[in-house]
């Protein structure tokens, strides 16, 4: 068989958005390829990992799957690398995939460059574009550059996919048949597989597959996620943020742009780097690894705009930038852009907007 | 030197290596080169890469709490004699670099092949590495050389505490969450950023560095030359998301005219 699959990551038992857009992701692969892929599918796989399916059958029935299969294991209720790279080796030994689509996650980057390893493979990571090909587009040097990446070894292909890389609602289209792009449900292609029940052929039905695991292969022992620290702060809801980043040179300088959210009557927020040196608490910053905004205003003061910045704050309305360095990549998604030396740029605009409001 | 636990588990000899990566600094204006399939580095400055930065500063911190030994591992060409020298400076004992001039066309499994064949020489108890590299921000390294190594693995790791029967480490999760993890040694651990204050080299530092030991490794010779199975296949500016509308002028011009932008256009003011 050689076919796509995409691994399913849940959460609270609901499939996250960026799962989703990794199914639409494997989607367009599936165009991209179609014509050399050696099955005929008509659309692509998925696959679950952990607790039983469940609810998630019907969510995941929606989205114009071809098969859906839940791997289940009582080692995998709790999430281990170890238990998730045996399990998908296992599956993937049987169902022979020729390309993979991840969700590029936290926990798929725990584990999907082992699984790929295991398989002879590198895992093309955090990609943002597919193209003809296939060709895999992801960025190098914090966002400055793109590179072009191209699968050149034998086996199966894998990829993870950027959070808001890839369009989720398109899936929405296909499932209800309203374009016909060649997703098929009803349709089923000739099934040369003998490898899964007979129940996972048939469009959105969800078959089980049970891996082999000993309790010893599991090496680690995860506890209970917790919180880091009391949120006091939710700039979730904030329709105005000021946040700076590392141009801002040293702590004694938090005031200068403090200065310039209370002009503005903006809540302050911050890249990682301010919150790692503890300039300001982690609970204002924003990015992957803190909180996702979608303010009205979000001016970005000395951010120079790694993706893991962008993914929190890429969804508000008006971005604007301060930075000295007309390549940085923060420019690439503001709407407004002064470039130029923080430390004049922001007490005049700390006065221009007092005198605007006055 | 050979590892060791008492039996009450205070006394601890731990071997840690700490691999990591020379990356074009920070705020480099880079270039993409003429074979557009990498960048021009003819005139850019290296630095230590961030995060194994702070691989190298818990190694340290985990060798004055329980003894030991750090070692730092690296591949890459000549100019990386400087960040292992930094290295050194800040308190690790010794140093191995296989050199290899030809990182950039080597896929993530290569170079962790390398990795591997050394580290394996040393048998150490702990293998530390930064989360992911600032150039090719691929962030698998570390859990390819786990794989490799046949060794457990935890990533995103902001603390790490040696316990009786091995290791509590803490883990970073996505949006403000986090996880403590048990796991026995040997390990490998991807350290993130902002777990530990970084020290600065101290005038002492830098001066025993130039005695320590650099071990000079061929690639040739730790692991056989297999073709890629990922390529870079070329380099491109990135496509803007949007089109910026620059305010020029004087910073007080700038200043005026985003406001006038604020107020009629966004309407927030």
């Amino acid at each position: 068989m050689s076919e796509i699959w995409v691994v399913i990551e849940q959460r609270d038992g609901r499939i996250a958005r960026i799962s989703l857009e990794a199914v639409a992701a494997a989607q367009g692969l599936l165009k991209k390829v179609a014509p050399t892929l050696k099955s005929v599918a008509k659309t692509v796989n998925a696959i679950v990992i952990g607790a039983p399916a469940g609810p998630m059958g019907g969510e995941l029935g929606n989205l114009g799957l071809e098969k859906i299969v839940s791997i289940e294991h009582p080692l995998l209720a709790q999430y281990t690398a170890d238990g998730y790279t045996l399990a998908l080796e296992q599956f993937f030994a049987q169902v022979q995939p020729e390309f993979v689509v991840f969700p590029h996650t936290y926990q798929v980057r725990d584990y999907a460059p082992a699984l790929a390893a295991r398989l002879g493979q590198v895992l093309i990571s955090d990609v943002i574009d597919i193209s003809d090909g296939p060709v895999f587009t992801r960025q190098l040097m914090q966002g400055r550059l793109n590179g072009a990446y191209k699968h050149t070894g034998t086996g199966p292909c894998l990829v993870s996919v950027q959070a808001g890389a890839f369009r989720a609602e398109v899936l929405q289209t296909a499932a209800s048949g309203t374009v016909g792009q060649g997703f098929s449900p009803d349709k089923e292609p000739p099934e040369t597989g003998r490898a899964l029940a007979p129940e996972a052929r048939s469009s959105g039905a969800v078959s089980v597959f049970t891996p082999t695991i000993e309790p010893a292969q599991i090496r680690t022992k995860p506890g209970q996620p917790f919180r880091g620290s009391a949120q006091t702060v939710d700039l979730g809801s904030a329709q105005l943020i000021v946040s700076v980043g590392r141009g801002i040179k040293e702590a004694e300088n938090i005031p200068l742009v403090q200065a310039l959210a209370t002009a503005l009557g903006a809540e302050l927020a911050a890249s990682r780097p301010i919150c790692d040196a503890g300039w300001l608490p982690m609970e204002r910053q924003v990015g992957s690894s803190g909180q996702t905004v979608a303010p009205k205003l979000y001016l970005a003061v000395g951010i120079s705009g790694a993706i893991q910045h962008l993914v929190g704050m890429k969804a508000a309305q008006c971005i604007v930038a301060i930075n000295k360095d007309p390549d940085a990549p923060i420019f690439e998604v503001a709407d407004y852009g002064i470039v130029g030396d923080l430390f004049e740029v922001v007490p005049a605009l700390t006065e221009a907007i007092k005198a605007a409001k006055q | 030197m050979m590892a060791s636990v008492s039996m009450n588990g205070s006394i601890f000899i731990m071997k840690i290596i700490v691999a990591i990566k020379q990356v074009p600094e920070r705020d480099a204006q880079v270039r993409i080169d003429s074979s557009a399939k990498w960048i021009d580095e003819s005139d850019l400055q290296f630095a230590l890469n961030e995060s194994d930065a702070y691989a190298l500063e818990e190694a340290l911190q985990l060798k004055e709490k329980h003894g030991g030994e750090v070692i730092v591992l690296s591949a890459g060409p000549e100019r990386i004699g400087q960040t292992i020298r930094e290295a050194l400076a800040k308190g690790a004992d010794r140093a191995i670099n296989i050199a290899c001039d030809d990182l950039a066309t080597r896929d993530a499994l290569s170079v962790a092949r390398l990795l591997a064949a050394a580290s394996k020489e040393e048998s150490p108890d702990l293998v530390l590495t930064g989360l992911q590299s600032e150039d090719l921000g691929l962030g698998q390294t570390g859990v390819i050389l786990a794989e490799l190594l046949g060794l457990p693995h935890a990533t995103l790791i902001l603390h790490v505490e040696k316990t009786d029967t091995g290791l509590n480490v803490k883990r970073e999760l996505e949006e403000g969450w986090f996880q403590q993890i048990e796991m026995p040694l040997p390990a490998v651990l991807t350290i993130q950023s902002g777990g530990n204050k970084l020290r600065y080299a101290t005038l002492m530092g830098i001066k025993k560095a130039k005695t320590k030991e650099v071990r000079q490794l061929g690639a040739a010779g730790l692991a056989p030359d297999a073709a890629p199975v990922v390529a870079l296949d070329q380099v491109t500016l990135p496509h803007k998301q949007k089109s910026t509308q620059i305010l020029p002028g004087s910073p007080k011009e700038a200043a005026a005219a985003l406001v006038e932008k604020l107020k009629f256009e966004v309407r927030v003011l």
